[in-house]
């Protein structure tokens, strides 16, 4: 290596950018760590002026953290009598929490559910889109199909639409198969909707596997699915699992659909976390608890995951 | 193509043998790995489509489900094109989209041109600055309405704080002049990081060999900036617009839960329109018209812009 390069930046020049790159990241994340900070509030607290912003400080600046947020995101509770409450002491922290609103915990909200609803979704959607799309992929990157490129074109067209056009004639047509508001429907639609970038990623990744492997296992006796299984999937491992996370991301953030076309059974966490109410208007640390739970998945899986992730961003770019 | 011997050998064979050799044949195979694929595309994207079109062309309501729609032929486009709310709506979505452009362009290329000075750690950086991008729309949303309360808001605090503007003298979403600007900021905070790493891609592609060669030629810094940075990076800038473009056109989650398209409808994007249409308000045929006006406005929009991509591609 030579000590010294006209392309690389001067140490001064590589201070200043990363001085101004760190600032806009530190800037950028101020809103995520507001909403973090909030759902340890008291409702109190998370809609005082000025606002606070010190963890357990007595001062003007300060809060006392709670999980008052996170408990009435899991529960429903009930306002009681002074009776009532005096002859049933607390059973645990939880209760504890909401005896100072005179309330008791009565039972589980509906948050969990609708949690758990888009982690079946999420999964099943993104299973189905992975798999059918490696097949198509192999196909489209071993085989020789007709219309070829017309298929490739065809299939990441789909996307350009919006959804609520596409919205008002699956709605109808959901409501005649029994598909309304099922876990089945909406993990037939994310697929849909998920699987063009699928085939696209896919491809591209199983035409960066020589076939020279496959060729070897065929004359070895292999047949031609026994290749693909055997030798051509293991190598395509990388690209399946981080086409898998892309795919996931989008299922577990949509909304559109998910607002249109469920209402109680399969409803998903985004229209859900909005409607969260508090006593006398919307209960902000709760609503924030809620939030904070649900980004923060995608949050670890971007950081622990970002090489795969960038590479997935800039591909359609990359490709020209 | 490169399975070569395979097709050689596959061809030498005689077809009873090959296909007891080799199960199914290649070709079997290519159709059964496809063809889930593209009926299920056909099923969920196609066939709605194709169902939109026919009821444009009708006055059917889908909380009637018992009357019969009628053929009332291009009564709905008529309609639609002539109707000036509609128009309000595109001029919003046109404001929408051509600052939420502006500024993600602007702050994602200079950012992508800093982190491309490669100092130490700006993988994490880029990564932390990714973030938002990640998360779900409707749900950011959400919590930047949390952000913009009048009173409460943290961003009116942070205003007031440099400005000296009384932080409850302003409403972000409640006011008619504001609101259009609250929905453009959030959507740069979310997306301008998309833009950065097209640039960034961009970037990472021009070889050092031709800023040698500059440097050689003694062209100053701020020349080289304008003739091989600027040409060279174009081509991936113009793809993110077309991206973002085509993205913010749809929008419909992140307005929806920030602002509804209140106050008045200032900020009722297309999309939000077409959602009251078609499921408030329940005309589903005037609704669909509406749906293929839209679709093939981007779709005719995003041709031109292929075609001007391309040129600038082929210099």
């Amino acid at each position: 290596m030579s000590s010294f390069s006209v392309t690389e930046p001067t140490n001064r020049t590589k201070w200043f950018a990363g001085t101004l790159v760190i600032a806009y990241a530190l800037i950028t994340m101020i809103p995520l760590v507001w909403i973090g900070l909030t759902g340890f509030k008291s409702p109190a607290d998370a809609i005082s002026y000025p606002p606070k912003y010190v963890i357990g400080s007595d001062s003007e600046a300060g809060f006392q953290p709670t999980l008052e947020g996170y408990v009435n995101l899991f529960t429903t509770r009930t306002r009681q009598t002074q009776d009532y409450l005096d002859a049933n002491p607390p059973e645990n922290w939880a209760d504890e929490i909401v005896r100072q609103y005179d309330m008791v915990i009565v039972g589980p909200s509906k948050f969990g559910e609708r949690f758990m609803n888009s982690v079946i979704i999420g999964f099943g959607s993104t299973f189905l889109s992975v798999f059918l799309g490696t097949l198509a992929a192999y196909a489209f990157s071993r085989f020789k199909i007709p219309l070829a490129d017309d298929l490739l074109f065809f299939i990441l067209s789909t996307r350009m639409m919006p959804p609520i056009a596409v919205a008002i004639p699956i709605f109808l047509m959901y409501r005649q198969l029994g598909l309304s508001d099922t876990h089945l429907g909406m993990i037939l639609l994310y697929t849909a909707v998920n699987i063009s970038l699928a085939v696209w990623l896919l491809k591209s990744f199983i035409d960066g596997i020589p076939t020279e492997y496959e060729e070897a296992a065929l004359i070895d006796g292999y047949t031609r699915f026994q290749a693909f299984y055997k030798v051509v999937l293991p190598q395509a491992a990388t690209g399946i699992a981080s086409t898998a996370i892309f795919c996931l991301i989008f299922a577990w953030n949509e909304y559109a659909f998910a607002v249109l076309l469920t209402t109680a059974n399969a409803q998903t966490a985004p229209p859900f976390i909005p409607t969260i109410i508090g006593i006398g208007g919307l209960d902000w640390p709760a609503i924030a608890a809620g939030v904070t739970l649900f980004l923060l998945p995608v949050m670890i899986f971007t950081i622990l995951l970002r090489k795969h992730l960038l590479r997935g961003i800039t591909f359609g770019a990359v490709r020209k | 193509m490169s399975d070569k011997t395979v097709d050689r050998v596959a061809a030498a064979t005689p077809a009873p043998v090959a296909r007891k050799i080799k199960g199914l044949s290649d070709r079997a195979i290519a159709w059964i790995f496809v063809a889930p694929t593209i009926f299920l595309l056909l099923a969920i994207n196609i066939f709605p489509l194709i169902w939109t079109i026919r009821l444009s062309f009708t006055n059917y309501k889908a909380n009637r489900i018992n009357r019969e729609p009628e053929f009332i032929g291009l009564r709905n486009y008529e309609r639609i094109l002539t109707d000036s709310d509609i128009w309000l709506n595109m001029q919003a979505t046109a404001h929408f989209l051509f600052w939420t452009i502006f500024f993600q362009v602007l702050i994602g290329f200079t950012l992508a041109w800093l982190i491309n000075k490669k100092f130490k750690g700006n993988d994490l950086w880029t990564t932390i600055i990714v973030l938002p991008m990640m998360l779900s729309p409707a749900v950011v949303g959400n919590f930047w309405k949390f952000l913009y309360q009048p009173q409460i808001g943290l961003f009116n605090y942070i205003v007031g704080f440099f400005t000296g503007k009384d932080p409850s003298s302003f409403e972000m979403l409640g006011s008619v002049n504001l609101a259009p600007w609250s929905i453009v900021i959030v959507d740069t905070w979310m997306w301008t990081p998309f833009v950065m790493l097209i640039c960034l891609a961009g970037l990472r592609s021009i070889p050092d060999y031709i800023y040698e060669a500059a440097e050689i030629d003694r062209a100053s810094k701020i020349r080289q900036f304008f003739t091989i940075t600027i040409p060279m990076v174009l081509p991936f800038l113009m793809l993110a617009v077309l991206f973002r473009g085509i993205e913010n056109f749809k929008m419909f989650d992140l307005v929806v839960q920030l602002t509804g398209g209140g106050p008045g409808s200032t900020t009722e994007l297309t999309s939000i329109n077409l959602k009251r249409e078609a499921f408030e308000k329940w005309r589903t045929g005037y609704a669909s018209a509406y749906a293929i006006i839209l679709f093939v406005t981007v779709f005719g929009l995003a041709s031109i812009y292929v075609k001007a991509l391309n040129k600038v591609k082929e210099r």
